[in-house]
């Protein structure tokens, strides 16, 4: 089933054949744009509540917050993000709202794992900076950040594993069951992995005979989580020798 | 004009009253030993001396605390916490190289500074290495990394960091009591040298180390200076009982 033409060709004569090429792109796509938005956000947030506040209620609050947000199951952001992005902010089922969607959704695993990061920093690299007149900013970027990106990319790299195989909010934001041609603007709709396996599975024109379609789909999936994971753990092995020697 | 000088100083932490009307006045180039009992307000002391206290929440400071004459707190005429800190150099208890390598580690203060003149950053690392006594154990791995050195070396590697931006005023918090006996030896003949250059304050646990190493030395208890004097007083001839009794060992 898995060959180099179901991987880049468009699907063809109902789902029975041809390839799944217009999922694969939009699920990068999506995943891109919800990294785009997570990834820097997130990570600020979680610099800014763990070196600049010192208030540990404050702390705490965000904590819970953030935990609760991460625990919230994914058909709510789906319903949310249709509800605000597609809807409210007029932007209709685009690779923009999706992405958004999706963005949010990862958004509070980014603050979680970047505060993570961040408290197995030793105090003592901060001091030693601070004690030497740089300033704040200036031993975060400097020392902080460097020690604790190995982590921050990890938690990362697995964020988007999740996302690229969620479903329920990418159902009302964007994802369509077959388009005709790849997608040219973010406002446009845009196929994707997930969704596209939940309905050739279901309720596609010809269910039986795209049966072989849907374990391709399937398969990949699995293989995009997987390489990602082993990426992640290339990646954070590589940087963390990385750090000791920069 | 006195080099360090504090002036009935007082310090909260919340509400535990950790230095009670601290006066004392340090001279330029001497070594000044702290000594006393775990908790009894020294390390605290030091740290007033380049504002590491402001780092912990609920601290409250009274009192003057001046360097050459400036008040070193005062909001608006005082100095700011970056000059501040330039002028005086820390050197922590456990050594704390950064993940750099050795070069980068003591460039550091001088790049955070904005200085970035290769040259002299080069001249700058060697001078430093050198007064730290490290330069001919490391002139030839200055792209390794900082973690790959002893723990005596990291803490030379610490004080040559400290020494790079110049600053005029050396802080060490037990900087040897996490060593070896070698290691620790080495850094008091380091000590012995570097104050012809710079004014030194050492905490230390070790009244052997403060007998061989400092001109004078202050003894306090439970956040108070109980008593402050030339070092061969302090541990032949002190005035105060407690003092006679903490040197002798007798507690502590």
């Amino acid at each position: 089933m898995l060959s180099w033409d179901f991987l880049t060709k468009m699907p063809e004569d109902g789902m029975t054949k041809g390839g799944i090429y217009p999922a694969i792109i939009g699920t990068l796509y999506l995943v891109a744009g919800s990294m785009l938005f997570a990834f820097p956000i997130g990570v600020l947030a979680g610099i800014y509540i763990h070196e600049y506040t010192n208030d540990s209620k404050f702390k705490r609050f965000m904590k819970l917050m953030t935990n609760n947000l991460a625990g919230i199951p994914s058909i709510v952001f789906g319903l949310f993000g249709m509800s605000l992005f597609v809807k409210t902010l007029n932007f209709g089922d685009s690779i923009l709202a999706g992405s958004l969607t999706l963005g949010l959704l990862a958004l509070p695993v980014v603050i979680r794992v970047t505060e993570e990061a961040l408290i197995a920093v030793d105090d003592s690299f901060r001091h030693g900076s601070l004690a030497l007149g740089a300033s704040k900013l200036i031993t975060i970027r400097k020392v902080v950040l460097p020690i604790a990106m190995p982590n921050i990319l990890t938690g990362l790299i697995l964020s988007i594993g999740r996302v690229s195989g969620e479903t329920a909010p990418i159902l009302f934001t964007v994802a369509a069951y077959f388009l005709p041609k790849l997608p040219t603007s973010i406002f446009d709709q845009v196929m994707a992995l997930p969704y596209h396996l939940y309905v050739i599975s279901t309720s596609g024109t010809k269910v039986q005979e795209s049966r072989d379609m849907a374990y391709g789909t399937a398969l990949v999936l699995v293989l995009f989580v997987l390489i990602l994971n082993l990426l992640a753990n290339a990646l954070r092995r590589y940087l963390g020798n990385k750090v000791k020697m920069n | 004009m006195n080099k360090i000088e504090s002036k009935n100083v007082h310090l909260y932490y919340g509400d535990f009253h950790a230095l009670k009307g601290i006066s004392m006045s340090i001279q330029e180039n001497t070594v000044t030993a702290l000594i006393g009992p775990s908790g009894c307000g020294k390390s605290t002391y030091l740290r007033l001396f380049n504002r590491m206290n402001d780092l912990i929440d609920n601290v409250r400071i009274e009192g003057d605390i001046l360097l050459d004459g400036r008040d070193i707190y005062k909001k608006n005429i005082g100095m700011r916490i970056d000059e501040l800190r330039k002028k005086v150099g820390m050197v922590f208890q456990k050594p704390n190289p950064f993940p750099k390598t050795i070069f980068e580690n003591v460039a550091y203060g001088l790049r955070v500074n904005g200085i970035d003149h290769r040259s002299f950053i080069e001249e700058r690392v060697e001078t430093s290495l050198r007064q730290a006594a490290l330069w001919e154990e490391v002139k030839d791995k200055l792209k390794k990394s900082a973690f790959e050195l002893s723990g005596g070396q990291q803490q030379r590697l610490c004080i040559a960091r400290a020494l790079a931006i110049e600053p005029s005023v050396l802080l060490m918090d037990e900087p040897a009591s996490a060593l070896d006996p070698i290691s620790t030896s080495k850094i008091e003949e380091l000590i012995y040298e570097l104050k012809t250059k710079y004014t030194i304050i050492i905490v230390t646990h070790n009244m052997q180390q403060a007998g061989r190493v400092s001109d004078r030395t202050a003894f306090f208890y439970l956040g108070d200076l109980i008593e402050y004097d030339d070092t061969p007083v302090i541990f032949t001839n002190p005035k105060d009982i407690r003092t006679q009794s903490y040197v002798t060992g007798r507690f502590g």
